[in-house]
């Protein structure tokens, strides 16, 4: 899931000051903490009650997309909702509120929200952690299911480096474990320290570096199709 | 492979067989007028004619320092010691690091201790983005393929040739109990990728630390135990409180206390119980390294006191006249 972080009324407020009828778009996707059709009817209020401190009227109305980030259920959610308003607030992450610029490509949509990783829920420490980070270029497999790109804050292949102090890091005050010696206790239990001995020679960043475009297998998608429609005349 | 040759001063004196020591010097956030000082700290190093080498810091603690590579190679023009010129990867990638030691090699220096770095949220430029492109010991092995292939990371060669150059990594003897096994298997990672020498970080422990040269001597790489002789009691306090994972002895810290506080207002006086006091911890911890471990020298990390090398190592030999 996205760990996102909605920003304070005062910056979105910030951002469609200029507007007077503004569409608010949840997303039921997997944006954590959820922000869906409730969260947009909240940010509605607020930024309505916002509007009155500064002596203007603000016209809202909330809605919410099963995931802004799909193009063909952002469009066909939005494009008819959209008519008459001077802007859209999106409640999705980075990847929504750009995909919705895309598909309403005659007006402006705003992000209300910092999108911080891509993470999973810890439950018992009520707190999101982010256990990858979509490299392309996976290691779990050598390191026991930790991720040391992740994992580690100065994404080490060959950890652990000076700044762990009894098995905690250095970065945040020693308070969150060093994820390579977690790495080593992980191959220790299961008898693997033929794979901490190894030495992993430097990453291909190439696979890590933005913008990232990935043209999945054609074979699969409709594009072969037309392409031989296009052969075949 | 077979074993690359000592370019350096330092690897000349550990092929030798001499127990060598190494200092070293803190550039800060300085210009001509620091970089005087540290100068003048070299010298008083290079005059005891027992310590080889100088380490020249890269923005310990993760700070905005001035670069590493200027004041070593004015170290060697100036004070006529040999740098030990530490660079760390947290702030250049792997082309950067290439290039800086080319420029590095045509200056003159010859020996790099390849560090990691502390990390920028630990500095005072704590929004930075550290560039951690490769890591210390991905760093090692660019330095092989520069040394013993001619070529940068990705196997483009050098058109004048290889560089004469020694490296080394840092160890950590703090590292104990469960922690010491990978501690001591990383550092095999890095022998592996061709280190000529090992400097370990502070210890003040004579068992901890003789256990931990003990475990490290299994890779037959030169070993120096960092000592750090601390010139004020706010130097020893500071660094119990915000070094972690290292505790200064409560003996050392009191009798640092006591040296400083019964000599209220007599400079002169207090320099030398301070002194008096340092001597007494570190003369004996050294011989015993010295005579009962696999070390094979000393790093003393005695930045800006200059006055405690004489009483500290002047029992040694002056061997360093050798070299220079």
């Amino acid at each position: 899931m996205i760990i996102t972080k909605q920003k304070s009324v005062e910056q979105i407020w910030a951002m469609i000051k200029d507007y007077d009828k503004i569409l608010i778009a949840g997303c039921d996707g997997c944006c954590q903490p959820p922000r869906s059709i409730n969260e947009a009817k909240v940010l509605g209020q607020l930024l309505e009650l916002k509007a009155k401190t500064e002596g203007k009227e603000l016209k809202w109305k909330a809605i919410t997309v099963l995931r802004q980030c799909d193009d063909r259920i952002a469009a066909t959610t939005c494009r008819t909702q959209v008519e008459g308003f001077d802007a859209v607030v999106s409640l999705a992450c980075g990847l929504g509120v750009v995909m919705m610029n895309k598909v309403l490509p005659d007006i402006l949509t705003f992000p209300a929200q910092d999108s911080h990783f891509g993470g999973v829920q810890n439950l018992g420490e009520n707190s999101f952690i982010q256990y990858c980070e979509t490299c392309g270029n996976c290691l779990l497999g050598v390191t026991g299911g930790v991720c040391p790109i992740a994992g580690c804050a100065k994404h080490l292949s060959n950890g652990p480096c000076g700044g762990t102090v009894d098995g905690m890091c250095e970065v945040g005050g020693y308070t969150r474990p060093c994820a390579w010696i977690e790495i080593y206790k992980r191959l220790k239990k299961f008898n693997r320290l033929d794979l901490f001995t190894i030495y992993r020679p430097a990453r291909d960043y190439r696979s890590a570096t933005s913008p990232a475009y990935m043209t999945i297998n054609k074979d699969y998608t409709n594009i072969k199709e037309e392409e031989e429609e296009k052969a075949n005349g | 492979m077979a074993k690359r040759p000592a370019y350096s001063n330092l690897c000349k004196a550990l092929e030798a067989g001499h127990f060598v020591f190494t200092g070293e010097l803190e550039p800060k956030k300085i210009l001509q007028e620091g970089v005087e000082e540290v100068i003048h700290s070299a010298k008083e190093m290079r005059k005891t004619n027992r310590i080889i080498a100088a380490n020249v810091t890269d923005g310990p603690q993760g700070d905005a320092y001035m670069c590493s590579m200027v004041p070593s190679y004015l170290v060697q023009r100036e004070a006529e010691i040999e740098a030990v010129w530490q660079v760390a990867v947290r702030d250049r990638n792997r082309v950067a690091l290439f290039g800086d030691i080319l420029g590095g090699a045509v200056l003159g220096l010859k020996n790099i201790l390849v560090l990691t770095g502390d990390h920028t949220a630990l500095g005072d430029n704590k929004k930075a983005r550290p560039a951690y492109d490769i890591d210390s010991t991905q760093f090692c092995e660019l330095l092989k393929k520069m040394i013993d292939e001619g070529t940068d990371y990705a196997g483009k060669e050098i058109t004048d040739g290889k560089i004469e150059m020694n490296y080394g990594c840092v160890a950590n003897p703090n590292a104990v109990g469960d922690y010491m096994e990978p501690e001591i298997l990383k550092v095999g990672r890095k022998v592996e990728q061709g280190i000529d020498f090992i400097q370990t970080q502070t210890a003040f422990d004579i068992d901890i630390a003789k256990n931990f040269i003990n475990e490290l001597s299994r890779y037959k790489v030169p070993i120096l135990l960092g000592v750090f002789p601390m010139k004020s009691y706010g130097i020893a306090w500071y660094f119990d409180n915000y070094i972690p994972g290292v505790s200064v002895p409560k003996d050392l810290l009191k009798a640092l206390k006591t040296a400083e506080k019964e000599n209220k207002g007599d400079k002169k006086a207090k320099y030398a119980a301070l002194d008096k006091v340092n001597v007494e911890f570190f003369k004996p911890f050294i011989k015993e390294i010295k005579d009962n471990s696999k070390a094979s020298g000393v790093h003393c990390m005695a930045v800006e006191y200059e006055r405690l090398f004489q009483p500290l190592l002047g029992e040694y030999p002056e061997y360093v006249k050798e070299f220079y």
